[in-house]
Formats: C-alpha cells, structure tokens, sequence
C-alpha cells in the first residue's frame, strides 16, 4: 500500500473497522446500532464506508460461509509455476473461475520454492477438488512449467482479522 | 437441510448487502421483487440462525487485509516429531490468524497480520529464532480474485 492511501485511513476508519470485523448486529437498523457504538452519526458511518467499498479497503458487505460446515470440506491450496509475463493475464483468468476463493501473485522462494501463482481451489471431496485442477491445467495450457496441490491436513488456527481500537492520542 | 430462503441468502448476498439504513428490509423487497415474498423479520432470523448453526460466521464487510495493515503468507518445513511444537508456538503469536498444516514437505502454513511491515517481520524473525527453523515469507504481490463470492450451488 502506497503512503499516501495508509494517510488517508483515518481514526475514523479504524474505529469502524474495529467496530465491525466481528459482523453486523441483525437488527432493524444495523448501521444505526454501530454509529451509536461509535458516538457518531449514521449517515456519516455510512459514509465513510462507501468510501471505503469505492477504494476496495472493504471488498464486500454479506453474509460470509463458513465452507467446512455447507458441507465444502476439500480445499487445495494449487500453487503453479507460469512465466511471468504472463501471469497478469494467467491470474485474471484464474481468480474469475467460480471454484476459486482466493487468487495471488506472490514472488518464488528459489530453489525450493518455484510457484508465483496461488489458487485456492474448494469442492465436497477430493475427487471434486482433483477435477477443478484439471480444468486450471487446461486453461494454462502450455504456459504452466509446474504445479503442486496442497492440501489442508487439520486447521491448527483460524480467527478472523484482529484490529485493536486505536488508542487515544 | 437448507431451506429456499437460506440457499438464497447464501449464494447471493455473499455481496451486495445494501449499505442503507434498513438493509434487510431492502433485502426482503429485493428477493419479493424475484416472485419469493418474504419479509425483513424473515431476513432477520434466517440469518440469525445460519449465524447460530455456524453456517455463516458472521453478516458485515469483509476488508482487504492491506487495507488494515500488513500481511504475509508464510511457510515452514517442520520434521514431522516436531510439528506441534513448532505450531503451537505459531499459533501463539495473536498476529497469526490462520496456521494450517498442509501435506507438503513445506508442512505448516500460516498468516501473519499486524499494523505495519515492520511488525510482521518482526513475527517471523522471532519465530525462526524460537524454533530455530527458516521460513519462507510469501507476501501478496498482486490479488486477481474477482469478488463475486463463492457459488454453493451451481
């Protein structure tokens, strides 16, 4: 992130983040119950939090699955080797394909490590799961020098994200 | 078993839940509008119980991790006999929010989230001196996931 966005993330914003990671209240008037919590107006939360959905610090509003418990109990993290300049157009493609939950670049960890294209794909079996990368070894054709799939043997932590409260200046 | 409306709510408010001050009633006029008629107190509890039954972990914004801080993607080939020692102390720090053990010779897996770059290298540092083992830091250099939510049932 550039300097100029993490300058523009104010207190405010913070507060609001702080104020809703854990979800929204399911009440009537959501919005209204969490600028109550915050002492502010809740045209002003509102505000700033379609601020926030236009810069893409929120990227979406909804309820969020839980995978393992609707019964999506596979998931490989698929980490591929494609050359790098193609891996913009390879990623786009890749993190548009229904399947996919989480598509990054990140760099490649040499020797041991070659892959710069991470996809985590989902499906209720393996098998599911086995026929999805195929379907990814298909659309990368020729440009995929490697891929390893890894998946998940037991989840020894999950939290959503933690940000404490500001604290007073 | 899911019903009609939850399977709804499910697969197509994974977004888009309206930022208005009665969302869920706009919700209710949106799905009554597709020939369902339901109503905002049906919207109400129907998430309500999705969130008790852990279906949902929760309704509200769901934020680019940068957008709050730093994050990496990091990894660590452990020896097998040592494996949960070496967890539970990745697991100790709160600045991990996610440690998975994969099969991979690269075993354990984990996410590392704190206010700035520094703070996060800071993680990894101590943790390599704790276990006396490197990790391979992955930070996110680009995200090509489109967001258009999971599909539950396509």
């Amino acid at each position: 992130m550039t300097l100029d966005k993490k300058k523009n993330m104010d207190d405010l914003d913070r507060k609001i983040i702080a104020a809703t990671q854990s979800g929204l209240p399911l009440v009537k008037e959501p919005y209204q119950a969490i600028a109550q919590q915050l002492n502010i107006e809740p045209e002003l939360l509102m505000q700033h939090m379609r601020a926030m959905l236009k810069t893409g610090q929120i990227r979406r509003i909804g309820a969020v699955p839980n995978h393992y418990k609707l019964g999506y109990t596979a998931n490989a993290m698929s980490v591929w080797n494609v050359p790098d300049d193609k891996i913009y157009e390879l990623g786009q493609q890749l993190g548009a394909l229904s399947f996919v939950s989480h598509c990054y670049e990140r760099p490649r960890f040499l020797p041991e490590w070659p892959y710069n294209l991470f996809a985590m794909l989902h499906g209720k079996s393996k098998d599911e799961v086995a026929e999805k990368v195929q379907e990814v070894v298909t659309l990368l054709g020729e440009h995929c020098a490697g891929y390893e799939l890894l998946y998940s043997k037991q989840i020894l932590k999950k939290t959503g994200l933690r940000l404490k409260e500001p604290s007073p200046k | 078993m899911l019903t009609h409306l939850e399977k709804q709510l499910l697969n197509d408010y994974q977004q888009g839940i309206p930022l208005v001050s009665e969302p869920y009633s706009e919700i209710a006029r949106e799905i009554s509008l597709k020939g369902f008629s339901v109503s905002e107190q049906e919207i109400i509890d129907t998430l309500s119980s999705l969130k008790e039954r852990g279906l949902i972990s929760r309704v509200g914004p769901v934020f680019q991790p940068k957008a709050v801080g730093s994050s990496t993607l990091a990894a660590i080939a452990v020896p097998e006999n040592r494996l949960v020692e070496v967890a539970d102390i990745v697991s100790g720090f709160t600045q991990v929010n996610h440690n998975y053990e994969r099969e991979h010779q690269f075993n354990l897996w984990f996410v590392v989230t704190a206010g700035t770059q520094i703070e996060v290298e800071q993680v990894l540092h101590t943790i390599e001196q704790k276990t006396g083992l490197s990790v391979m830091n992955l930070p996110m250099e680009q995200d090509y996931h489109i967001n258009l939510g999971f599909p539950l049932w396509c």
